[in-house]
């Protein structure tokens, strides 16, 4: 059964330094408020694996949370690059980062597989491409039955997976609607799973067939209202474009994102904290 | 009615997709030329992107690969991991529509890197959906502004194959879509040659010159013996494009999509 906790000790409890750790949500659901707390209790040398690792993987990186990243598609969404993890990349700054890249059907047959128990995932991929070249983890094997070259890569079998959703009912059972990404295969295919929420309620009255992750399946519950920003949470509130925009000059110079982590978010308690800090900005610039 | 070179790309490229042709899309210029031809010549023309939605509708460009819009309009939503097992690599997409940092002369893509891998010159965003797109697709249409940075010589990186080294190279390796059928740029239309499936020149822009698109190409391009003019954009071509314009800046505060 999961545990109702607050994000400060379900982080606290599950995220180990040396962890290899997946923030799923694609484009939607993105678990910004768990990238916080990780930031602000000073977790290390933690493998991050993402398909998209987007603004919250680019804090993580910059912050100095990371010793790895595995991923497909790294750029911030409508606007340009993803600084941090470019200059983590190019001028291993403030720490070298290694990176394991893959393709999208890549990342997310081998979550696939990490769900279904399997040790990897094979696919129809990467005949021609350099992408195996520089990638030691992309293998071919033959199909046994009709001698196709198939691609092979390893399961993604997280330490723990974090995730956000729309409700979760007092037992701990999670519902999801809209775009569902990869959610569900990060989720059961890690060992530990963590879903912040929206809100928690009586009742999930979820449709039949409906994306729903049982309590049993899952470790820890969080209520944290908002804790998708700047991505969106169906039925609750839409995409924040222009913070995706504000980002870029924030993440550009290792200055400027210095200074905006310290005062953002080790400098606020809680996300709550944050979100109010952030607003109480935004009205003054505007 | 005067036009730009944008939006001569842009109507060039939606007038590709046929109607009723399943689509797989790639966000930027592909969403908005396949959103185009929705409005215009291709009303039931399906369109997938990878976040989920299949029979997506939007009014609006979305900004991201997963805006809520696309999961309201769409016919189903989908887990990500279904779109590329059941959908595409099932073998059921018509038509994969890509856009790319860099084309060679055999319509392969690199989105991965600039320089040496390991010691960059510039990172680029990597691979996302486009190599299992490029490869399985039945068709696979590029959509890229250009210039002689961007339409190169040698790739410093192959992310996702057209035409390997040309000729048969693409059968040889096994992959089962039948690769780039056309790239539309702001200059013109290129489309493989047979046999040696290089990528000429068919279709000039209008106004556009040969020593234009020399100019802005790193290899030697070629031009086909019989080389059109593409059609300019229609008036209903225009203000469709203008009014998905105008919706898309009123709902996200930004135009959305020209990379």
């Amino acid at each position: 059964m999961a545990e109702l906790l607050s994000l400060h000790e379900a982080i606290d409890r599950f995220v180990g330094d040396g962890d290899c750790v997946a923030l799923e949500g694609f484009t939607h659901l993105i678990p910004t408020a768990a990238a916080h707390e990780i930031i602000r209790q000073g977790k290390k040398d933690l493998t991050l694996v993402r398909m998209t690792p987007d603004l919250v993987y680019d804090l993580l990186i910059g912050a100095g949370c990371a010793r790895k990243l595995v991923f497909s598609w790294g750029g911030n969404p409508g606007v340009g690059s993803l600084h941090r993890l470019r200059d983590a990349v190019e001028k291993q700054w403030p720490q070298p980062l290694e990176i394991e890249e893959h393709s999208h059907a890549d990342l997310a047959n081998a979550y696939v597989a990490g769900a279904s128990g399997l040790p990897f995932a094979v696919l129809r991929a990467y005949l021609g491409s350099d992408l195996p070249k520089v990638n030691p983890m992309i293998r071919f094997i033959e199909c046994p039955f009709t001698g196709e070259t198939l691609a092979a890569v390893p399961s993604v079998r997280p330490d723990v997976t974090v995730i956000h959703a729309q409700k979760a009912d007092r037992k701990g059972n999670v519902l999801i609607q809209g775009i569902l990404g990869v959610q569900k295969e990060a989720a059961l295919a890690a060992r530990r799973c963590i879903v912040t929420v929206e809100e928690i309620v009586d009742e999930l009255d979820a449709p039949m067939n409906a994306c729903v992750l049982p309590t049993w399946a899952l470790t820890a519950v969080c209520r944290v209202p908002g804790g998708a920003h700047p991505s969106y949470a169906h039925g609750y509130y839409e995409r924040d474009n222009r913070f995706y925009q504000q980002w870029d000059p924030i993440a550009r110079d290792r200055d400027t994102f210095n200074a905006w982590i310290d005062e953002f978010i080790r400098g606020s308690e809680d996300f709550s904290a944050f979100q109010a800090k952030l607003a109480a900005q935004q009205e003054a610039n505007r | 009615m005067s036009y730009s070179t944008n939006e001569m790309m842009t109507v060039a490229a939606s007038r590709r997709l046929g109607n009723g042709s399943v689509c797989f899309v790639g966000i930027g210029l592909p969403s908005k030329a396949a959103n185009l031809a929705r409005l215009t010549h291709a009303p039931d023309v399906v369109l997938i992107y990878e976040s989920g939605p299949i029979g997506a509708k939007p009014s609006a460009l979305p900004l991201s690969i997963g805006d809520g819009e696309l999961a309201e309009t769409a016919d189903s939503v989908v887990p990500t991991s279904e779109i590329f097992r059941y959908w595409l690599q099932g073998g059921r997409i018509d038509v994969g529509f890509l856009g790319a940092a860099q084309v060679d002369r055999y319509g392969n893509i690199n989105t991965t890197v600039i320089g040496d891998y390991h010691q960059p010159k510039v990172r680029l965003p990597g691979a996302g959906g486009a190599p299992e797109i490029a490869g399985s697709a039945k068709q696979v249409l590029i959509i890229l502004k250009q210039s002689h940075r961007t339409f190169v010589d040698r790739l410093a990186f192959i992310t996702s194959v057209g035409f390997g080294e040309g000729g048969d190279h693409r059968q040889q390796l096994g992959l089962p879509g039948n690769g780039p059928v056309g790239i539309i740029t702001d200059l013109c239309i290129m489309e493989p040659e047979a046999g040696t499936h290089e990528f000429v020149v068919t279709s000039l822009h209008p106004g556009v010159t040969r020593e234009q698109v020399i100019e802005n190409t790193g290899w030697a391009i070629r031009f086909a013996a019989e080389l059109g003019e593409t059609a300019p954009p229609t008036a209903t071509e225009l203000e469709a494009l203008r009014a998905l314009e105008a919706r898309t800046a009123a709902a996200h505060g930004q135009s959305g999509g020209d990379e």
